[in-house]
């Protein structure tokens, strides 16, 4: 039963059609886990808890930095060398109390996402490397979790929803990381400020459809972003049957790491 | 079938409509709410807005002041 302040915080929601007290009542009893609490992790994070989502996780090894500060805007300044996952959930717990967040200040790798995405409805990833989302994908469709891609680079972004065994998922269009020398080094790695907050924001709506169970995924399509031309564009998919992974005779049947896959700069000092 | 009753005349837009909606989802189709509203904007909205999300308006009726009923269908 909804309290007199939560029926004043959520009657944004209540108003509409599709949430009602019903809608908003799937919402706290709602798990997401949201790999990466960085630029897209950020704007997910806040919305979700603004939300109401009742069981937000949140995983990240990384401090923050001060280059972090110009996108990750659930970051301030004072919280400069913080774990972002700290930082990340005083902001959380700040935006709405009725929130339970749970912090993971790990990289996810194969020895430990599934442990991970085994308490969760649906997974986002909002990391930012190939070896993180190879991972993830395998992890969420061996687990039969349903999942968003996101990825950003410079000016451009792209995302989509993956229901294992329903719609196509990463590697049946990208069946295998890209060759090392293809893999953009940190110093073609910038990103404008704003981008995160686009496809982060898309991912979130996600996530909050697929709670409420109202609307359609963005599944079996990929949905790109071109900030410079204003752009989006819809790239139809479908499950490719020789997918390593979902196919009909899957090579990947667990977790691995791709570590050729992970850029030089993830591979700092300890 | 049973009728409830629900008093909104104290709150303003858009709670007048959020409480009408919460309490509309706790009852059974074919229930009936009898709302006590003010005029002006509640009494003007709250019976349009039920309408668009397919509830049934029975009856408007002045009650006293201004103050009126009206009464909606699941």
């Amino acid at each position: 039963m909804l309290t007199e302040e939560q029926i004043e915080r959520y009657s944004r929601h209540i108003i509409l059609k599709e949430v009602g007290g019903k809608g908003q009542q799937r919402l706290f009893d709602g798990r997401v886990l949201i790999i990466g609490a960085g630029g897209l992790g950020a704007p997910i994070a806040l919305y979700l808890a603004a939300a109401g989502v009742g069981a937000i996780g949140i995983a990240d090894a990384d401090d923050v930095d001060l280059s972090n500060l110009q996108r990750q805007v659930i970051h301030f300044t004072p919280d400069i060398g913080k774990p972002k996952v700290e930082s990340a959930r005083e902001k959380m717990e700040a935006i709405n109390p009725d929130v339970k967040v749970r912090t993971y200040k790990e990289w996810v790798s194969a020895a430990n996402i599934g442990a991970i995405i085994a308490d969760y409805d649906f997974i986002i990833d909002g990391t930012d490397n190939f070896a993180a989302k190879f991972l993830i994908n395998d992890a969420c469709v061996l687990a039969r979790k349903p999942y968003s891609h996101g990825g950003i680079l410079q000016f451009d972004g792209q995302t989509m929803t993956v229901r294992p065994g329903e719609s196509a998922c990463y590697r049946c269009i990208f069946p295998e990381p890209p060759p090392k020398d293809a893999i953009p080094t940190c110093s073609q790695a910038g990103v404008i400020g704003v981008l995160p907050g686009v496809l982060g924001t898309i991912q979130a709506t996600e996530a909050i459809k697929f709670l409420l169970g109202k609307g359609d995924l963005l599944t079996n399509r990929l949905l790109t972003y071109s900030a410079l031309r204003m752009r989006f564009r819809e790239i139809p998919l479908k499950r490719n049957t020789a997918c390593p992974v979902c196919g009909d005779n899957p090579t990947i049947t667990e977790v691995r790491d791709e570590l050729d896959a992970l850029t030089v700069c993830d591979l700092k000092a300890p | 079938m049973s009728t409830i009753k629900l008093d909104i005349t104290k709150d303003h837009c858009p709670m007048t409509f959020v409480k009408t909606k919460l309490q509309l989802e706790q009852l059974e189709d074919g229930d009936i709410l009898e709302i006590l509203l003010t005029a002006g904007e509640p009494l003007e909205n709250v019976p349009k807005t039920c309408k668009d999300q397919g509830y049934q308006v029975l009856e408007t009726a002045h009650v006293e002041g201004n103050i009126h009923k009206v009464v909606i269908k699941k």
